[in-house]
């Protein structure tokens, strides 16, 4: 009985082992990476060449998610305040669910989707390829020339797509109201301008900002540790898309119960 | 066996690497000198590409030592190493060019990143245009790896290890997957490259014709071409055989001594000399 316990004691550590040491390699980079940001050198051509590729590279599929998502959000709050007769509080409704909700997250999956998985691609296929070595033996740091970028370009670029796509969610939601609710435009932006007080702008950037860290350390990770060639690269831009996307949620979860705790 | 009036380059002390468990380098020693090229034959997966990774300070070994210009590098720390690393230019297996960079950028990487290589900035290209040259591709400066063949990019790859002119030169697999021509252009431009620097050389190859060529032939620069060897200059050349079965040396030796072995898996490498 005894030696049957034991067994199943070593079976769970053993279980437990691989997701511990992915956990701590994982916290090791994150700490590698920030603390590159003040050490020389520091690679600004690759900073803003990331910048281009995840900012302005994401924007088509930020500003018609955004769109979209606003116009979604009136069409359905409408009918939901139609009950109460308060069809005029629409933009009110469109904009809180937007900035506090909506953008910042819909923008992450988006940005996650997109770019978590081709960081560990291109990171994946170099390190198969051992074009992460050959930077190693040719007198760079990966973590400095690769991460490190990609960490600050997605942190910086996040918050702003997501206010680009609140601002056109907004407006998608406007063009419901004006076209299908026959509100008046001024009525429109005055209640989505009057809903949103400091906290949820707070709370609408502070998600981007963390939701950007994560996405690019993710996709940093599971690039560098890809092994097993062009098969591992796949299912290493598979992981980083999984674990992004479920981070986020997890994330803002914890992000919105601070705030409504803060408020409350 | 200690050698008189020259320097010793690299020296591994009964090192062992093992990964997750599995052994790749088991209690492997020996010692490369000052201008000696060492062979080193082996099947896929016998620890060939793990030596020359753990030379170069990229994978740590379990145990044992690791001597680089006399200097311990098992116990290093990355920013230590690349000091190092800046003595010692590596071709990889896949030829690991950056994708991301053109030829000329690829070639310019290691003057301009190596932190203890301080070239000034004028002088880059014109050494990036003789390394190019010196491999016969003069005209591909602004191509991408992608653009280039194989055998072109393995070349490339050569100017990129080369290019700083480090002392101790080591090749992975430098014809793995090559035509016959091009495998016979890749080795002419080792040896020349080991004739011309006097650098220590370090081939690892499955192929032991390649090993042949660096045992017996020089590059006549005259005619620009390989050369067998004079009996007298071969004792120059100084070539060193060695063996790997599954991570453990099993031969260490000159070229006659190897083609002497009785050894079933040796002999399955070694062929008649040309």
């Amino acid at each position: 009985m005894v030696a049957s316990e034991g067994g199943d004691l070593t079976y769970l550590l053993d279980l437990l082992k691989e997701p511990v040491l992915a956990a701590q390699e994982f916290f090791v980079l994150t700490g590698r990476a920030f603390n590159n940001i003040f050490r020389r050198p520091h690679y600004g051509d690759d900073i803003i060449l990331q910048m281009d590729t995840i900012g302005v590279g994401s924007l088509p599929i930020v500003v018609m998610t955004g769109f979209f998502s606003g116009a979604v959000m009136a069409l359905q709050m409408s009918r939901a305040l139609a009950d109460y007769g308060q069809v005029g509080r629409t933009g009110t409704l469109v904009s809180l669910t937007l900035v506090r909700e909506l953008g910042p997250v819909l923008t992450a999956m988006m940005v996650a989707g997109r770019n978590s998985s081709g960081i560990a691609s291109e990171l994946g296929s170099m390190k198969v390829t051992e074009q992460i070595d050959a930077m190693r033996a040719l007198g760079t740091d990966p973590v400095q020339k690769l991460v490190t970028p990609r960490l600050l370009a997605t942190a910086f670029m996040l918050p702003l797509l997501t206010v680009i796509a609140d601002f056109v969610g907004m407006f998608g939601g406007w063009v419901i109201a004006e076209v299908f609710l026959n509100l008046p435009a001024r009525q429109y932006w005055s209640s989505v301008w009057r809903a949103l007080v400091w906290d949820d702008v707070t709370q609408g950037l502070m998600k981007p900002l963390i939701f950007g860290v994560i996405i690019s350390l993710v996709g940093c990770y599971q690039g560098l540790r890809t092994t097993g060639g062009t098969q591992g690269v796949g299912r290493s831009t598979t992981q980083a898309v999984v674990w992004a996307t479920v981070l986020i949620f997890v994330v803002d979860l914890l992000i919105t119960k601070i705030f409504v705790s803060g408020g409350a | 066996m200690p050698e008189r009036n020259k320097t010793s380059v690299l020296r591994f002390e009964n090192v062992t690497v093992a990964f997750d468990g599995e052994v790749a380098l088991h209690d492997v020693s020996f010692e490369a000198f000052e201008g000696d090229s060492r062979v080193i034959l082996g099947a896929a997966g016998s620890g060939k590409t793990v030596l020359l990774k753990v030379a170069m300070g990229l994978t740590k070994p379990e145990s044992g030592k690791v001597f680089v210009f006399g200097k311990d590098i098992s116990r290093m720390s990355e920013k230590q190493l690349f000091d190092i690393r800046g003595k010692i230019g590596m071709l990889f297996q896949e030829s690991a060019l950056f994708d991301s960079l053109n030829i000329e950028e690829n070639v310019a990487y290691p003057l301009l990143n190596q932190p203890s290589i301080q070239c000034p900035r004028a002088e880059v290209l014109p050494r990036v245009k003789e390394a190019l040259e010196f491999v016969e591709l003069a005209g591909t400066l602004e191509k991408f790896p992608s653009e280039l063949s194989g055998g072109m990019r393995r070349r490339a790859a050569i100017a990129r290890a080369v290019v700083t002119e480090p002392p101790l030169q080591m090749y992975d697999s430098p014809t793995a997957g090559l035509d016959p021509i091009t495998a016979h252009t890749i080795m002419a431009l080792l040896i020349k490259e080991r004739d011309v620097s006097q650098a220590t050389t370090l081939v690892v190859t499955h192929r032991y014709q390649d090993g042949n060529l660096i045992a017996n032939f020089r590059y006549n620069s005259k005619q620009g071409a390989l050369e067998p060897a004079q009996s007298g200059e071969k004792e120059k050349l100084r070539t060193t055989f060695m063996v790997l079965k599954e991570g453990r040396p099993v031969f260490e030796g000159d070229q006659d001594s190897l083609e002497a072995s009785t050894d079933s898996y040796i002999s399955k490498f070694v062929k008649q000399r040309i």
